[in-house]
């Protein structure tokens, strides 16, 4: 049921909430620092001269701005809605990521930081941030679970030539949840000199409304060439969410035009129900307090984080940002899930009718437009954002088709 | 007056500073945990900080990390730590309990059930990382009119524009976390300490407890000559950790108890 609200794009407010979400949930240590950092970000949001820096990178560096192309052949092959695909898998480091590492490598400098972590799951926001700070001279530690070290081997080769040093993590699962645990510890040993890039819209106020306001790029360019292809906006908009940064730059822009339905997919693992083999927070979570921010998050009676589950690593993670909370529990955004087996078809579809090789995150996207593309109108304008490329999957994918590299597939 | 309160007001009269230790409830089990509680005061121990179980704490080193995922490996709740310290209680109604730990099983059991709970448990104040002053609406008010003593980490980064609004809602003691970074890491170095502690006594008339790399009797007394407690924890649950004995844990313990006691001598 949608909750009448005058606009669903003011959050947060002042103490960083979205409604019940979001806050400030950190040790005393960070406290200053992260008020330092809304303060700068504060600043820097009103300095036409930190958006021109922005825009020419995006431009000339990143790429910027993604096309948005019309997907000819899926559209044909689900005979339904026209489909759409919001390139940012074409952006430079091949995901959406570089639009907020820009913007957060800009902002620590304005800090005089010299010491930039971050912490990766699919290894895409490691190499962005790796990227960056090899494109501005900075020193940069990633942290990376040792599961995902494991599984996203090509990405963490790119980090070291890149410069960065990976530190595997290999606490808990050793997953996306206990890279952000490791940031979050180092960020405490080495206040002075040190800034945490996150890489998604979660995190302490004010990174899931900084970095939510560095995507939107995606949401504004696709507003503007939806008007100029077809005259008008979308009538949806569907992207993947693990914690939620793709998405919410997509939908931000398109929060009050509320013709636009919206819907996020999660990653459902290997089914949501009470085995909790899943990563879907929203459709299988309750609210609790996680890396500094209330959300929904996988969760035991005792109020015990859970691991979670989903082949995508990129996905992998107990939480999702609070303004994503926040939405769905005011009814304007709709959360599915689909699981691995689905998003494991989809990306053969992909591969098969476009000729493009989605990374697995997205393909989970691609599977919830499959499932509903068919019913719809040939007039339903279909926005898909395609945030991320699939070379970095293609072990894991062999895996799971139970494929040998070096032979073809049996199909 | 609170337990704690009286605890420090005895200490100070008798000019001592006070040895604080912490241990993880349920670590390894709660048989174990219980029968080290038992021996603290006799070792020394003038308050027990009691660690509630998480398997990702934020700002604990790998020391706490572990004890917390052994006792929660062995089934360990938030409810059986309230029942742990509960049994304590029934035997020693004289030493402070502060239960020490993150936000999220709390939140999960419900502020208002929890702080039932812990008052019939004979709890006397909390400490929760991972509630800064602008999070007060949760659990810190709450618990301040329900009785709790909210005792609040002061740290390195607390400058004195910040210092008022980490003592404002504050009681008990003030906790100063004696370097930046996480339990168990660098070791304290009581001259760098001795500063700070002035600065929030300044601002405040609440004793100041300092903690986070105390390992050594050596350590303990130099900390105890500047502050008003040392904080003992990852050192305690290393040894437990590493096999020994109730017993030899409760040496150990003395011996870092004594280190404070004699600084003052």
């Amino acid at each position: 049921m949608l909750q009448d609200v005058n606009s669903f794009r003011e959050g947060p407010d002042e103490q960083g909430r979205f409604g019940l979400f979001g806050g400030r949930f950190v040790a005393e240590t960070l406290m200053p620092l992260i008020l330092d950092l809304e303060q700068e970000y504060g600043r820097a949001k009103q300095d036409a001269s930190f958006w021109a820096e922005m825009d020419d990178l995006w431009k000339h560096y990143v790429g910027r701005p993604s096309p948005l192309y019309f997907a000819e052949r899926l559209t044909e092959h689900f005979g339904g809605a026209k489909i759409y695909l919001k390139r940012d898998e074409l952006n430079h480091t091949g995901a959406h990521k570089i639009n907020n590492v820009l913007g957060q490598i800009l902002l620590a400098r304005r800090m005089g930081k010299t010491r930039i972590i971050a912490e990766t799951g699919a290894g895409q926001h490691g190499v962005a941030t790796a990227t960056v700070c090899a494109r501005f001279g900075l020193e940069c530690i990633v942290f990376m679970g040792a599961t995902d070290v494991e599984r996203q081997k090509p990405n963490v080769f790119r980090m070291n030539l890149l410069g960065a040093k990976v530190v595997p993590v290999t606490s808990g699962r050793a997953t996306l949840k206990d890279a952000m645990n490791e940031a979050l510890r180092d960020w405490v040993t080495n206040v002075e000199n040190t800034f945490y890039c996150i890489g998604t819209v979660a995190g302490p106020h004010p990174y899931p409304a900084m970095v939510r306001d560095f995507q939107s790029i995606i949401g504004k360019e696709t507003k503007e060439q939806m008007l100029e292809r077809e005259g008008r906006l979308p009538d949806s908009l569907i992207a993947c969410i693990g914690g939620g940064s793709n998405a919410m730059g997509l939908f931000h822009p398109f929060l009050d035009d509320r013709d636009v339905r919206i819907i996020g997919v999660e990653a459902g693992g290997h089914g949501v129900d009470d085995r909790m083999e899943h990563a879907a927070s929203l459709t299988g979570g309750r609210p609790g307090v996680l890396h500094g921010n209330r959300t929904y998050l996988l969760q035991d009676d005792d109020g015990q984080i859970l691991e979670g589950h989903s082949i995508s690593a990129g996905l992998d993670y107990p939480g999702i940002g609070p303004e994503h909370s926040w939405l769905h529990d005011m009814g304007r955004v709709e959360y599915v899930s689909v699981t691995d087996v689905e998003a494991l078809e989809a990306f053969q579809l992909s591969c098969r009718t476009e000729g493009i090789i989605p990374a697995l995150e997205p393909s989970h996207a691609l599977a919830h437009v499959a499932k509903i593309a068919p019913d719809l109108s040939p007039d339903h304008l279909m926005v898909m954002n395609m945030c991320g490329r699939g070379d970095k999957d293609i072990f894991t994918v062999a895996e799971a088709l139970g494929a040998e590299m070096g032979e073809g597939l049996s199909s | 007056m609170s337990r704690i309160q009286s605890r420090f007001a005895e200490l100070k009269a008798q000019n001592r500073a006070a040895f604080v230790s912490y241990i993880m409830g349920g670590d390894p089990d709660v048989e174990t945990t219980l029968e080290v509680m038992r021996g603290l005061p006799g070792a020394g121990v003038y308050v027990i900080d009691l660690g509630m179980a998480v398997p990702d704490p934020m700002a604990d080193g790998p020391a706490s990390q572990h004890a917390g995922q052994r006792a929660l490996a062995g089934g360990m709740t938030l409810r059986k730590t309230l029942d742990l310290a509960a049994e304590f209680r029934k035997n020693d109604d004289a030493t402070p309990i502060v239960l020490m730990g993150y936000y999220n099983p709390i939140y999960s059991m419900g502020v208002p059930a929890f702080l039932e709970a812990a008052i019939a448990a004979g709890i006397d104040g909390l400490i929760v990382v991972d509630l800064p002053p602008e999070e007060d609406a949760e659990l810190c008010i709450p618990a301040g009119e329900a009785g709790l003593n909210f005792i609040r980490l002061a740290t390195p980064t607390t400058d004195d524009v910040r210092l008022p609004t980490v003592l404002q809602n504050t009681s008990g003691f003030v906790y100063y976390v004696s370097i930046t970074g996480i339990t168990g890491a660098a070791a304290a170095n009581a001259e760098a300490v001795a500063p700070h502690v002035e600065r929030i006594r300044e601002a405040s008339s609440l004793p100041v407890c300092v903690g986070f790399g105390v390992r050594s009797p050596e350590t303990a007394a130099e900390i105890a000559k500047v502050a008003d407690g040392v904080v003992v924890g990852s050192a305690i649950v290393n040894k437990l950790a590493e096999g020994a004995s109730v017993a030899d844990t409760l040496e150990f313990v003395r011996s870092l108890a004594d280190g404070a006691r004699r600084a003052r001598l």
